[in-house]
């Protein structure tokens, strides 16, 4: 099909300009952009009003399609990326091709960032109509393509996000991988001990979620994996993941615990956050899912005996000689729950974080106040091991910091009321010293809980801590802070300080993100498709976002947006099929030469160039071709464009802006 | 003599630089009134063709907006843009237009104050350039 001028089937054009209340009439004068597009070539109705979106407004552009018999709508109002799909369903329902619409950008892109220069304003906007006009005179009705969806979900992350989102899909028939880079799931969550503000047990209440995820039927496990590369769009993802040698075979190990027992070599444990010791052929802790052992290569000594123990049980378990090994899932949806990392305390100096040994992070007092952990439950501070009579808790470490993460993390005010709870609950008599900017109890009986903890004679004192000093002889700490409810400067003694570190996107969100081709915030948190409205899904269709990923949030909203992102997924799985908009290349053979050189651009191979009748000529396979358009940018003759962005489209575009106008 | 009022025509990919400034927008981030969007799918789509058509016609400055590397949604479209832009400015320098005029920017989703920021550093720099050579219509014969 020839594209260009012929194709301008006498357009009866219909063109709306809306004043979304005042976010465009505001500023820009709606009513005298209709009127300069009354007798414009090819408009046969222009018009304003208040709410183009809203039910009547919607209702004038259909009643004028059939009134003015329109072939082209013009729609000037928000952008096209939140409303063309409104409008493109408006005319479809009066009986248009929904590919006959274009949308004029004139709220994000004129009104709202030029708001104090009104006159430039207007003809920003009347330029900005024109262009879209000129636009529309040369669309062409596109039919929509329908493409298959493989019913299987991958879920990225196997904290409690990951684990929820994956059984509420599982639970709905839905087959699905869960990829968890760790040699365990459970996430953050199954390193703590209590939740805030009811004090249930953490691993009580997760463990038999992570049960549930290893015995689940539709569930396929995939740890100590990672995702490499991702390919293909909604509905037909292609993903490879590298599976990590953990040197034990799953499915021969059954977790008896003779190796570790034999293991000479002892290294910090990650899981402790390095409070601990583990072995090098270890299990991360008592309820690890998959409940199977690795050998950690880095610091195994390669003795064997846990070869010799493995056998002396009947078993033939460990495998030294295993390799990464590379899976391809195919999926239609994907589910990102990579979590968080915390804020690396050292960066913060006066606190002396990493050169004290008593000054500690917040993860680092949930292990040692929790039974699995390196002292079994008891608060000692690391310098001597005695248990501590005086805690301070600072606040704000790393967060609501210009110089070094703006946001606010959200958990840490909670956590710290929860850990000074529990040490008064240890010990009624500890001296417990909160520092804080603003405390922020904002949840369900998150309030009530802060009254609790003062009550129970927790100090609070409200000021940013300026310095950590320590008595070198004791390792006790002084903690300098002005009191600016007071106005005085406060010097106190403690024996041990607790950082109320932030949450962080973990450090592999870049790798991620390239994979996956989605966006970041500037706080490096992954970007929602809209803040409001679509709080769960990502810029890309099939790729959903939950928990800490997304941005810092406790538990409850972790649970609550990761049912959320599994009830997403569930649309185009359920569904079966999904409609891709036909924005694709086309080739006019009439001109092709068959140089070739469309077909070694193409990132996805979706041209080839066939021998014809007529000679060489490039062929598009429509159900590969993602519309980027690289194709038609490098073609020396012209003879491939891309459907709904044609050369013809965009230089009217760019003559509406400039012919005629010096 | 009127007031020098700079013309820029941006091209950007649909999902980095258009949704930038669609952010900037949003968050009501102020920037010169100078500029033009016209929305591809991907920088990789901005032909030579239209760049050269749209100073053909006088305007003052183009701007190119795509992802940032290995960011680009469809792989490697914004390679071919940086590509074609690195050529470009050759020939605008052959042609007798200022290189300057010709900006190619990766600019995220993300990235709407930034999005700004380089409208009004662009706007100004073409402002120093002064209008655009072409605009007498000396070249228009091209």
């Amino acid at each position: 099909m020839a594209q260009g001028t012929n194709h301008e089937d006498s357009p009866r054009i219909g063109v709306y300009i809306c004043h979304c209340g005042l976010n465009i009439a505001g500023v820009i004068d709606c009513e005298k952009v209709a009127e300069a597009f009354k007798d414009y070539p090819g408009v046969v109705v222009s018009k304003d009003y208040r709410y183009m979106c809203s039910d009547p407004g919607q209702e004038l552009i259909k009643e004028d399609i059939r009134k003015y018999n329109l072939n082209r709508v013009v729609v000037a109002a928000c952008s096209p990326r939140m409303h063309e799909p409104t409008f493109r369903k408006c005319i479809a329902e009066a009986g248009l091709n929904p590919y006959l619409f274009e949308m004029a950008n004139i709220r994000e892109m004129c009104s709202w960032c030029h708001t104090h220069q009104r006159e430039a304003a207007n003809e920003k906007a009347i330029d900005m109509v024109r262009m879209a006009v000129e636009k529309a005179r040369r669309l062409q009705p596109l039919e929509t393509i329908e493409v298959p969806v493989t019913p299987k979900a991958m879920v990225i992350g196997g904290g409690v996000a990951g684990i929820q989102a994956a059984l509420d899909l599982a639970d709905m028939g839905f087959k699905v991988y869960m990829v968890e880079k760790s040699p365990t799931i459970g996430g953050k969550m199954a390193l703590l001990d209590k939740t805030f503000p009811t004090l249930d047990c953490s691993i009580c209440i997760l463990g038999p979620k992570m049960v549930d995820v290893a015995r689940h039927p539709n569930i396929e496990l995939l740890s100590y994996s990672e995702v490499t590369s991702v390919d293909g769009f909604i509905g037909n993802f292609k993903v490879k993941v590298l599976k990590k040698p953990r040197y034990v075979k799953e499915e021969e190990c059954n977790a008896c615990g003779a190796c570790t027992e034999v293991c000479p070599v002892e290294v910090p444990n990650e899981w402790d956050m390095g409070l601990g010791v583990r072995k090098a052929i270890y299990r991360p802790f008592p309820q690890a899912v998959p409940s199977v052992f690795l050998i950690d290569k880095d610091s195994c000594i390669e003795c064997e005996s846990c070869v010799e123990a493995c056998r002396e049980q009947g078993r033939d378990a460990i495998d030294f000689n295993m390799k990464p090994e590379e899976v391809e899932l195919d999926v239609g949806a994907i589910i990102v729950a990579t979590g968080f990392d915390l804020y690396d305390p050292t960066k913060a100096r006066e606190y002396g974080y990493g050169r004290y040994p008593n000054v500690i992070t917040n993860l680092e007092f949930e292990r040692l106040v929790n039974a699995a952990g390196p002292t079994g439950g008891v608060v000692l501070r690391p310098s001597d091991g005695r248990p501590p009579r005086r805690v301070a808790f600072i606040q704000c470490v790393g967060s609501r910091n210009v110089s070094a993460r703006e946001y606010c993390s959200r958990i840490c005010c909670m956590a710290t009321l929860k850990h000074a709870h529990q040490l008064k609950e240890k010990s009624p008599s500890t001296e417990v010293v909160v520092f804080y900017m603003d405390l922020r109890s904002f949840g369900k009986g998150y309030e009530e809980f802060y009254r609790r903890v003062q009550e129970e004679g927790v100090r609070f004192i409200r000021g940013r801590v300026s310095k950590v000093l320590e008595n070198p002889d004791t390792h006790n700490l002084v903690v300098r802070c002005e009191d600016t409810l007071s106005g005085e400067i406060v010097e106190m003694e403690f024996d041990m300080v607790v950082l109320a570190a932030g949450l962080t996107p973990p450090s592999d969100a870049e790798h991620l993100q390239k994979a996956l081709k989605i966006s970041r915030s500037p706080d490096g948190f992954f970007l929602e498709a809209h803040p409001k409205l679509r709080p769960v899904e990502t810029h890309v269709p099939g790729i959903y976002l939950c928990g800490t990923a997304q941005g810092p949030k406790d538990i409850p909203d972790t649970v609550a947006q990761a049912s959320a992102a599994a009830a997403q997924a569930s649309i185009p799985l359920s569904a079966g099929k999904v409609v891709v908009e036909p924005i694709t290349a086309q080739v006019n053979e009439e001109l092709c030469g068959g140089c070739r050189i469309c077909e070694s651009i193409c990132a996805y191979g979706a041209i080839a160039v066939v021998e014809t009748e007529r000679g060489a000529k490039a062929r598009v396979h429509e159900a590969i071709c993602q519309g980027c358009g690289a194709c038609s940018g490098a073609c020396p003759s012209g003879a491939i464009t891309m459907k709904h962005f044609t050369d013809t489209q965009i230089l009217a575009q760019i003559r509406a802006l400039t012919v005629g106008r010096w | 003599m009127k007031e020098f009022k700079p013309l820029i025509i941006g091209f950007t990919c649909n999902w980095c630089t258009y949704a930038g400034a669609d952010l900037a927008g949003t968050s009501r981030v102020q920037y010169p009134p100078s500029i033009r969007l016209i929305r591809v799918m991907c920088s990789g789509r901005v032909s030579p063709e239209f760049i050269l058509e749209a100073f053909k016609n006088g305007a003052d400055g183009v701007l190119i907006g795509g992802c940032h590397p290995g960011d680009c949604h469809y792989l490697r479209g914004n390679y071919m843009a940086l590509r074609r832009f690195l050529l470009l400015r050759r020939l605008l320098r052959e042609m007798g237009i200022e290189p300057e005029r010709l900006r190619l920017e990766w600019i995220s989703a993300a990235e709407g104050g930034r999005f700004a920021e380089i409208v009004k550093e662009f706007t100004e720099q073409i402002r120093k350039l002064g209008p655009s050579p072409l605009k007498s219509g000396a070249l228009r014969r091209l």
